[in-house]
């Protein structure tokens, strides 16, 4: 058999339950695809031996009969999640060397579930950015070019070396998080499918934490059906996260029949957006049609606050971040900058924090400082708050007027070129224009590749569930994925 | 609401981040247009709504009030850029 690596999580799962396949070979594939694509910049610590390792006991498993499904299936782990004793660094100086004496809850379930970690994936700094320029480690490239162009193009962020890994075979699956449009919005510019799914669903407890009230970690797949299986193995209670729900996690994959007779769903007027390319348009009309062909209700609705939830996401994430980044400080762990003679621990902090983050971090940590400061707490801060009820509270009513999921685009545009946004950061910011909404209201979310640009780009979808409705949310992009029939892969050039 | 470089230079002070003189005007700059696309938020009217404080409305869980964890200093020394005879070091701090 060859390109191994290219398998789904589903395919694998069966190929290596009927013995068709072990995990040493498809983790092989993986490793060999990874090492030939290092011009992607997507994998920024590899963990070869480790993986090797993991394989064998996968394989062993398999052959005992204790598998579950995700036993033997190589995956990419992003940066952020701390991995016990490998790297861990979200992509920053200021975690250098930081190697974790423990393991995030979500890569333990995946780890005693079975997978096999292949190594760490770039990232943007600290997950803050939308197109994988702020990492430490250097750009992530999209492995899909525009026409006949070999202009380097952004694979999305913050999770774009998952994005990218994932599209390029280097792994079958990924791990992503989301806090304002982090797994979705690198899934829509790579053609793959991202699921955020409802606040409180995975353990944040390992997970660097940027905005903790908005950070959700997801799966990164080639298929809805991928995402369904991986999500089930990330998902579940945790009590060292004391957000996290007691929830049972159902069986999404059986969820998936494609059947959405019935199903209402909502296109909500307000992300009709100005001076929005026309493709998109045409992208989401074409996507609302094959829903309503497959047996769904169509629906006009209205989330009228939708203007408003970026300039609040743009408060409460520098605040939130402001708060948890205070945790870097040069004493417990990472980098801590030389000294100069006379020097006390305050230069010492000054200078670790000046030197350890890159500038994205410092402006989003120094907004948040400004926000949360005497005098301005009010009117930035709880201002934002209120805006945020207001946002869930437009959700709430289209789902209580009956709406079972919405439709909208995933992104303003197709993967654009890298260098090309990075010099202005509100420019950069309308990139989660239509998902970070999602966030704000803590509703589950999934990115689904449904068309191609006119330079051969693709393009995604975006649908929102009713919370903790994830198995719903999957079936609906299942019967959309179908419908759409994308099967597009980049054509390799690394 | 328009911020100077003074104003710069104290949320520097506040994050603990050293930013050098020459680059404060520039900070400043950035943080008004930052600022600038905040302000939409004075628009919304917001009379009677409560700021969110939870996004899922469960309550959050309590535990007994116990030692779970502990005894493993090496464990919490290791990735410390200066740690001696089971502490971690930093400069002086008092005079």
């Amino acid at each position: 058999m060859s390109d191994l690596n290219k398998f789904t999580i589903a395919d694998a799962r069966d190929a290596l339950r009927a013995g068709e396949v072990t995990s040493t070979e498809l983790t092989e594939a993986c490793l060999s695809a990874i090492d030939a694509a290092d011009s992607l910049g997507a994998f920024a610590h590899k963990t070869p031996e480790l993986a090797m390792e993991r394989a064998k006991a996968a394989d062993a498993r398999l052959k005992a009969g204790d598998a579950p499904d995700m036993c033997g299936i190589p995956v990419g782990i992003k940066d952020l999640f701390c991995t016990e004793g490998v790297p861990s660094q979200a992509a920053s100086r200021i975690l250098e060397g930081f190697k974790p004496e423990y393991e995030s809850t979500v890569s333990g379930q995946l780890r005693d579930a079975g997978a096999v970690m292949l190594g760490k994936l770039n990232m943007d700094e600290f997950a803050m950015g939308s197109s994988n320029e702020t990492s430490y480690y250097g750009n992530v490239v999209n492995p899909w070019r525009a026409g006949n162009s070999d202009a380097a193009l952004t694979p999305g962020g913050s999770s774009g070396g998952s994005a990218a890994a994932v599209a390029a075979d280097l792994c079958m699956a990924a791990t992503g998080t989301d806090t304002g449009g982090s797994i979705r919005q690198p899934a829509a510019f790579t053609g793959t499918v991202g699921l955020k799914p409802t606040y409180g669903r995975c353990s944040r407890w390992g997970i660097v934490a940027f905005a903790s009230s908005l950070d959700q970690a997801g799966p990164m797949t080639k298929t809805v059906r991928d995402a369904a299986i991986m999500g089930h193995a990330m998902m579940g209670h945790d009590p060292k996260d004391s957000t996290s729900a007691d929830m049972a996690v159902p069986d999404f994959e059986a969820m998936l029949t494609g059947d959405i007779k019935g199903k209402v769903i909502g296109i909500p007027k307000e992300y009709r957006m100005d001076g929005m390319p026309d493709e998109i348009e045409t992208l989401w009309a074409d996507g609302t049609a094959m829903l309503k062909d497959a047996g769904a209700e169509i629906r006009d609705i209205s989330l009228p606050h939708t203007k408003y939830a970026l300039p609040a996401y743009y408060v409460i994430a520098p605040a939130e971040a402001s708060s948890n980044l205070a945790r870097y400080d040069g004493v417990r762990f990472g980098y801590r900058a030389e000294m100069a003679p006379g020097d006390g621990i305050t230069e010492m902090y000054e200078k670790t924090r000046a030197e350890g983050f890159g500038a994205e971090v410092k402006r989003r940590v120094m907004v948040g400082t400004y926000v949360l400061s005497a005098g301005f707490y009010d009117a930035y801060y709880n201002r934002a708050r209120r805006v945020r009820a207001l946002i869930k509270r437009d959700f709430d009513e289209v789902f209580s007027a009956g709406v079972d999921a919405i439709l909208t685009p995933a992104t303003p545009s197709a993967a654009f070129e890298l260098g090309k946004e990075v010099s202005d950061p509100v420019e950069m910011y309308l990139n989660d224009v239509f998902t970070v909404t999602v966030n704000l209201a803590g509703l589950p979310g999934v990115a689904v590749p449904t068309g191609l640009d006119r330079n051969g780009l693709p393009l995604g979808l975006q649908l929102i569930g009713r919370p903790w409705e994830e198995g719903e949310l999957l079936n609906t992009a299942y019967a959309l994925e179908s419908a759409a029939g994308f099967v597009e892969k980049p054509a390799r050039w690394w | 609401m328009s911020i100077d470089t003074a104003t710069a230079a104290k949320v520097a002070k506040l994050a603990r981040i050293k930013v050098e003189e020459a680059d404060l005007p520039a900070l400043a700059q950035e943080f008004n247009a930052i600022l600038g696309f905040i302000e939409q938020l004075e628009e919304v009217d917001v009379k009677g709504v409560e700021p969110m404080v939870s996004v899922t409305p469960q309550r959050l869980k309590r535990r007994e009030d116990v030692v779970t964890d502990g005894s493993q200093p090496a464990k919490v020394l290791a990735n410390a850029p200066d740690a001696r005879e089971g502490f971690f070091s930093v400069p002086k701090v008092v005079e």
